[in-house]
């Protein structure tokens, strides 16, 4: 509208004779002035450190001791570290298999939530709550339930048959996985769930309507409406969860420390041991650079898709 | 005949599945609460039911409570959320306004670029911070995690912002500008308090990603005196092999009831937010 001729009429004055606050409300001056505190924060606390991260990852740094620089070391020592392959097969099991829980999971959610009942509101609220409560006050609930002597799982696996004490959830190296992905799915699948109903709820049902006169099942209206009109709205979700599936901290530092003998250890708790634990802050760093290249590739590939969206 | 087959398909395609979701989502919390209230005696017994309460006792509560440091704690964890919640709102909005609003060359470019920083998970920066921390001199105050909470929460709040402030009108602030009022009045005065929704949608996920938040408080807080609950939970109320399961579970329980009875004011803000699909999973 007429609004967008205003700048115009900031230029078209002789530059001496402009007051600041004309100046000011100049669209460039006004947006870089106004997002200038916010960039500069990130730029100190993000920026910074990132570009730090990766002199560390170059550097024999131990703590409390000034660095060396080593060159390409840290990451040879990795290379060769039976433990940091372990690590990067745990983290894309983990990853894998829960990501791919949460989405059929999440869908089903999603099916069965997408029906008029009383009541639908409070279910969605309390279908939630894995979600919203902090990760490592459920993940403690969690390992109570998980308890090597004392687990109601097991007690309730006694009960219909499984000969005693049970299984030893977090002592065996596979259950001890399998239990981390559980919790996982647990935490993240409302994420995925609500999130898909709400798109579910904007598919037409005019759209059904017609499918179903044309004779479509059930299975075909789910294959060949829904799924197609849910699939950006999965592939967003999905590339959320992967990013953070991926660099997942908190669970498995709770409930297994990395352990039984690393089997459940992650790029994240891994990094966090050698720099944290052991006071190799370069090797750490080195350790959790290696997440950046599949990172920064879904990040870009989230990015560009949000924006376009 | 037919009302009675409807009712079993009912059952089937409704309330089975949801009633599967529900229990599964629900039982931890329940088992939690159940759990803080059980006396040792009953706790530790193998040959008690343990699915129901059998002697209820607040013992664990007054434990945790005068024994350990959970009400500072607690202070603690709401004192960081509430002042990175709000640092985090303003300077969300200060990138999210012209960002929605304004025309100028690399407008896009910022907006990749807060995008993608919101995207950058914690375990990628907590080493170099650590030592920027240390270098700081701020290891042990809560300033730490007020300062580096907001690493998250600006880009986050921003990007959430970005979307509502585009769904606002813009009649009002253009009819503000013929008027005469600056853009600054503008912002603030007219386009502003038409985002209360947005603003209440940003800051009940930025309170609870900061409650939730474990790495960045777990790595700069070491002592007891300003430890944020997740932290204190872990590190003090398991000592070593020893687990006190009945504190354990009255210290995660009540450490979640601030996020959880938010949360429950809020539900609508918090799925509206959730579903413009912008939160991390």
């Amino acid at each position: 509208m007429t609004l967008r001729s205003e700048p115009v009429f900031a230029f078209a004055r002789p530059l001496g004779r402009v007051s600041i606050g004309v100046w000011l409300d100049r669209q460039s001056v006004f947006s870089w002035l106004m997002m200038a505190p916010p960039l500069l924060f990130l730029a100190a606390l993000v920026g910074y450190p990132f570009c730090y991260g990766i002199l560390l990852s170059l550097q024999d740094r131990p703590v409390a001791h000034p660095g060396t620089f080593v060159g390409l070391k840290n990451f040879a020592t990795n290379f060769h570290d039976p433990i940091f392959w372990r690590v990067t097969l745990n983290t894309f099991v983990y990853t894998a298999v829960a990501t791919l829980l949460k989405m059929i999971g999440g869908l089903a959610l999603a099916l069965a939530m997408n029906q008029q009942f009383p009541l639908k509101n409070l279910v969605r609220a309390l279908m939630l709550l894995p979600f919203i409560v902090p990760t490592v006050l459920s993940t403690v609930a969690w390992m109570w339930i998980l308890d090597p002597a004392f687990s109601v799982l097991n007690w309730l696996l006694v009960l219909l048959g499984v000969p005693k004490p049970g299984p030893s959830w977090l002592g065996n190296p596979v259950l001890a996985m399998a239990s981390i992905i559980a919790i996982n799915t647990w935490r993240g699948l409302p994420f995925y769930g609500i999130t898909l109903l709400a798109g579910l709820q904007t598919v037409p049902p005019e759209l059904y309507e017609a499918a179903t006169i044309d004779g479509a099942s059930g299975w075909q209206r789910f294959r060949y409406v829904t799924l197609p009109l849910l699939q950006p709205i999965i592939l967003i979700v999905t590339l959320f969860s992967v990013i953070f599936t991926f660099a997942d901290f908190q669970l498995v530092y709770v409930l297994t420390h990395g352990g039984p003998q690393n089997a459940t250890q992650l790029f994240a708790t891994y990094a966090f041991d050698i720099a944290m634990g052991a006071g190799q802050l370069g090797l750490g760093a080195s350790v959790a650079l290696t997440m950046l290249p599949a990172l920064a590739l879904l990040i870009v590939a989230l990015t560009i898709y949000l924006r376009r969206g | 005949m037919v009302t009675g087959h409807s009712r079993v398909e009912r059952l089937v395609r409704l309330w089975l599945p949801v009633g599967f979701f529900l229990v599964l989502a629900l039982f931890p919390f329940y088992w939690m609460a159940i759990t803080s209230f059980k006396p040792n005696s009953e706790l530790y017994n193998r040959r008690v039911m343990p699915l129901v309460l059998h002697h209820p006792t607040l013992k664990h509560y007054i434990d945790l409570l005068t024994q350990t440091s959970f009400l500072t704690w607690t202070w603690n964890t709401m004192l960081v959320a509430v002042i990175s919640t709000a640092i985090s709102l303003v300077l969300g909005v200060m990138l999210a306004y012209p960002l929605a609003r304004m025309r100028f060359a690399g407008a896009g470019l910022i907006a990749m670029t807060v995008a993608a920083i919101y995207l950058v998970p914690q375990p990628l920066l907590f080493i170099p911070l650590a030592d920027v921390i240390n270098r700081l001199g701020l290891g042990n105050t809560l300033t730490a995690v007020i300062l580096t909470y907001p690493t998250m929460l600006v880009p986050f709040c921003a990007w959430l912002l970005l979307g509502y402030f585009k769904t606002v009108p813009m009649e009002l602030e253009e009819a503000a500008r013929i008027d005469g009022a600056s853009r600054l009045q503008t912002m603030r005065r007219i386009f502003l308090p038409l985002c209360t929704p947005g603003f209440i949608s940003a800051g009940i996920f930025a309170f609870t990603l900061s409650q939730n938040e474990f790495l960045y408080a777990l790595i700069f807080l070491t002592k007891s005196a300003v430890r944020t609950v997740p932290v204190g939970v872990i590190a003090e109320l398991i000592r070593g092999d020893v687990f006190y399961w009945g504190q354990l579970m009255a210290g995660a329980l009540l450490g979640s009831i601030p996020v959880a009875l938010i949360y429950s004011f809020f539900v609508e803000h918090y799925v509206a937010g959730l579903t413009s699909g912008s939160v991390k999973g």
